[in-house]
């Protein structure tokens, strides 16, 4: 009988009155995953996670009572309490990993009755991890009510408004027989279509035939539990295994506030964030997979060493380790400056880096220091982003070797200074191929990947405050890096329905190596050097350091900001470009003294 | 070497090796003595008595120690953050044990790098501290000016990754002059002791207080101007003299250093035009034993 996950192994497993229908894949000796699905789904809704864990891990997916090709209890009420589907995952765990402790993995309702199963006194020595997706556990739900009702603070009452509106379904599937209705009728029909539009889900063998019963059924995991467990929480629902908490940040049921106690409950915490919708099990079926292995491993090394260990490399906490831990972020003109400054932060937040510069030598010194400072993976790449060919190659030689980059950072850039007259069309020519073809051939090639991938992503492009504030001295720099920070507009506008971000970021003067590099038109080339020492020399003392800079560009991604101006320069001339763009125009014919 | 070395004195040098080797000594018996649990106090505690016991009764500055980060100067906002804490030594921690004991008239100015346990990023850093101890021995050898020498310095660092707020201090000028310190009672000043180009001479006794308490008062911000600008360092060949070298390296919350003694003379061979007072040091050894492995 197909499961609709393909290759998996059927079998069914009876327990308090009903059958379980159990899929499994991979090699059974290898460490049990036991993936456990949400409301209204049915274990299908695993089948991409699946099939990338079944490499690796024996992978385990069960159909909740009374749902998909499980049977439901008789009668239906009081037959989904938290007590029995303990008892399920316990009949499951013991059939598929009797020798073993198994680890859990949960979405939504998945997640929630996950969290009994963690901190109940009887599963203990069952479970070896626990990671949750969208699902809170009901206990901490009414702690974490309590508290905001029992001291309103501004705050708290808003974050409790925030969380009741997200909740309306929720009293809605308490209403007698009209969920049900709507289930096997209008909305049952309609769900696949919503969850495509609204939730970004794409098409596939999911929703199954059977989401009509599954949601009917399902109304009696919040009749049987909600209501009772947030009146009565338990006291004593702390966590006895290692949790590892995935947050999507644009979850529209549930706020990311609800964990904000979650330390006190889950004493090994690892926390992740998401820039997804609900149902990421479907549409980040890549990140959910390599967080899920790596926590796995993980634990699966700890425990046979006898330890515990944070899982990211270098330790990091923090909301950028949150969000970037494991990602592959690939960064152009990364042998210095603001690229170099910003792999570092990337590896320090626990993101695997690809430095790519034209300077071999320094791309490698920015990799070989990434791993030093928390990098899971590093690796150099010797390319000139100006050359097509050879930027195709990349882009062909990184899926293969790392898969698609979650962010991209087309940095690489060139300085021209001059009159407009006395450059020549070479100059113009090589500004332009790198400054703005770079950038061109980055957006073009990873974004197309990501784009193709269709699990998000984020660009992000380096123009300048020179974007926007003209110079006399700066026609070709400052047009290249106009048509950039357009460029990143339009893109935005384009890949914003497929979940990729993409920012522009306008340093302004940094402290970096584009002074010593940049060509001077129209001068000797003694009087170049003269000019490269002089701007070398007013950029220092500046000393704007490109550390901040790569701070910026983390920001930029984490908040999925369009356009971030840097230095308070920057921001300053980006304000008058709005307001008086007059003053501008007047501080565009100052000669600098160079 | 005597022949070549015109202008200072055999036997003082030896004074200022002796010193140097007692201060590095001193440094490895207390980093040897480091658990897990002693603070900066403790540590700094630790070497002013070894030192007492072994006949040092002045300080060039007294001894400094710092852990973990602030191996770094991570957050050094005010002189007063060099000065030992109450931090703790971790596992895995890395500290730096930083002392300049005065003893006979001599003086020295010693940096040890150590960690409690294995780290790479530790290692890194010790190994780019040879490139920065040769880079400053052939500049000095072609007599390259301080304020050149301290842009090789610096493009070298900018070469290594460990830019903005991560600095180096190249350099400081124990004695142009082979000079002795006279016997005087220091405070504690209020620095770092790693001074660049602001000339202290140690022939007369307040001119390292005054060197000191300078530093003190511009103090050091991370990724703010130094108050030593590589602009206002000497533009001319350094005069003979004996010199302290003390690069300082610092990456992500991990530093690394080391402080010696180089011998500038006016001698026509380029070998004897400068060299380093001692190559038997904790450091040296250390890429020897690398070298040979």
């Amino acid at each position: 009988m197909s499961t609709g996950i393909e290759g998996a192994r059927e079998r069914r497993v009876r327990t308090g009155g009903v059958e379980l229908c159990v899929a499994e894949l991979g090699d059974a000796r290898q460490p049990a995953v036991v993936l456990v699905h949400g409301y209204p789904d049915s274990k299908e809704v695993w089948s991409e996670v699946a099939s990338r864990l079944a490499a690796r891990f024996h992978v385990v997916l069960y159909d909740v009572r009374g749902h998909g090709r499980s049977t439901a209890p008789v009668p239906l009420r009081g037959g989904f309490t938290l007590e029995k589907l303990t008892d399920d995952f316990l009949a499951v765990a013991d059939a598929v990993s009797p020798d073993r402790p198994v680890h859990l993995v949960g979405h939504d309702w998945g997640s929630v009755q996950s969290w009994e199963f963690a901190t109940v006194r009887r599963t203990e020595g069952r479970i070896a991890s626990f990671t949750s997706v969208s699902g809170p556990s009901l206990d901490h739900l009414g702690h974490w009510i309590r508290k905001r009702a029992a001291r309103p603070t501004p705050r708290r009452v808003a974050q409790l408004l925030g969380q009741g509106a997200r909740s309306w379904y929720v009293s809605a599937l308490h209403l007698p027989a009209l969920p049900e209705l709507a289930w096997r009728g209008p909305l049952g029909r309609r769900w696949p279509g919503l969850l495509e539009r609204v939730e970004k889900v794409p098409a596939g063998d999911y929703p199954t035939a059977s989401l009509p019963s599954d949601a009917a059924h399902g109304a009696w995991l919040y009749r049987d539990n909600v209501r009772f467990r947030l009146a009565h929480p338990r006291s004593d629902a702390y966590a006895h295994v290692p949790v590892q908490l995935i947050t999507p940040t644009g979850d529209r049921f549930l706020s990311a506030r609800l964990y904000d106690d979650l330390a006190l409950w889950a004493p090994r915490l690892e926390r992740r964030t998401l820039p997804a919708k609900h149902w990421v099990p479907r549409t980040r079926p890549d990140q959910l997979a390599s967080w899920i292995s790596g926590f796995v491993t993980a634990h699966e090394e700890a425990s046979a060493s006898g330890g515990y260990r944070p899982v990211s490399a270098s330790g990091a906490r923090g909301p950028y380790a949150e969000r970037f831990g494991g990602q592959l972020v690939l960064v152009t003109g990364a042998a210095g400056g603001i690229g170099r400054a910003t792999a570092f932060a990337f590896a320090e937040a626990g993101a695997r880096v690809v430095a790519v510069d034209r300077d071999g030598e320094g791309a490698a010194r920015t990799a070989e220091m990434a791993r030093l400072i928390g990098a899971p993976g590093a690796w150099a790449e010797t390319v000139d982003v100006a050359d097509e060919a050879a930027m195709e190659k990349l882009a062909e030689k990184v899926a293969g070797e790392h898969g698609v980059v979650d962010v991209l950072v087309n940095n690489a850039g060139t300085g021209l200074s001059g009159p407009f007259l006395d450059t020549t069309t070479d100059d113009w020519r090589r500004v332009l191929d790198v400054n703005l073809w770079g950038v061109v051939h980055g957006c073009r090639l990873f974004g197309g990947q990501m784009a193709e991938r269709g699990q998000g992503g984020h660009i992000v492009n380096t123009a300048s405050a020179a974007a926007y504030q003209p110079s006399r001295i700066l026609p070709a720099y400052a047009t290249s890096k106009a048509a950039v920070l357009m460029l990143s507009e339009c893109l935005r506008a384009e890949l914003a329905g497929r979940g990729i971000g993409v920012s522009a970021v306008c340093p302004g003067i940094v402290n970096t190596g584009i002074t010593a590099t940049a060509r001077f038109a129209g001068v000797s080339g003694e009087e170049e050097k003269r000019r490269r020492r002089r701007a070398s020399k007013l950029y220092a003392m500046r000393n704007y350091p490109p550390e901040k800079v790569a701070g910026a560009i983390l920001r930029a991604v984490l908040d999925d900001r369009a356009v971030v101006p840097v230095t308070p320069e920057a921001r300053g001339a980006r304000l008058l470009s709005r307001l008086m763009p007059g003053a501008l125009r007047a501080i565009a014919r100052l000669e600098p003294p160079l | 070497m005597t022949s070549a070395v015109a202008s200072v004195r055999t036997a003082e040098l030896r004074g200022f090796r002796d010193v140097q080797r007692l201060a590095y000594e001193c440094a490895e018996a207390v980093a040897a003595q480091l658990r897990p649990g002693v603070t900066e106090r403790e540590a700094a505690r630790m070497q002013r008595r070894w030192l007492h016991g072994r006949g040092v009764r002045d300080w060039f500055h007294p001894p400094f120690a710092w852990f973990g980060d602030r191996t770094a100067f991570a957050g050094f906002r005010t002189p007063l953050r060099f000065l030992p804490s109450d931090r703790r030594l971790e596992p895995g921690m890395p500290f730096i044990l930083d002392m300049a004991p005065v003893r006979h008239g001599f003086t020295a100015d010693a940096g040890y790098s150590g960690c409690l346990g294995p780290h790479p990023l530790h290692d890194r850093l010790l190994a780019d501290l040879r490139a920065h101890r040769d880079l400053v021995l052939r500049g000095m050898r072609e007599r390259r000016s301080p304020k050149g020498i301290h842009e090789d310095v610096h493009r070298l660092m900018v070469r290594q990754g460990y830019t903005g707020r991560h600095r180096a201090h190249p350099f400081g000028v124990v004695a142009r002059r082979a000079g002795r310190a006279g016997r005087r009672r220091t405070r504690a000043p209020l620095g770092s002791g790693t001074l660049l180009g602001s000339g202290t001479l140690l022939g007369s006794g307040t001119q390292p207080l005054r060197g000191l308490a300078d530093h003190a008062l511009h103090g050091r911000r991370d990724g703010g101007s130094p108050p030593w600008s590589p602009y206002r360092l000497p533009d001319h060949p350094p005069g003979p003299g004996l010199w302290a070298v003390e690069p300082h390296l610092g990456f992500h919350g991990t530093g690394a250093k080391f402080g010696e003694i180089l011998v500038v003379t006016d001698s026509e061979d380029r070998e004897q035009r400068a060299f380093w007072l001692d190559d038997e040091l904790p450091h040296v050894r250390r890429w020897a034993e690398e070298d040979a492995a």
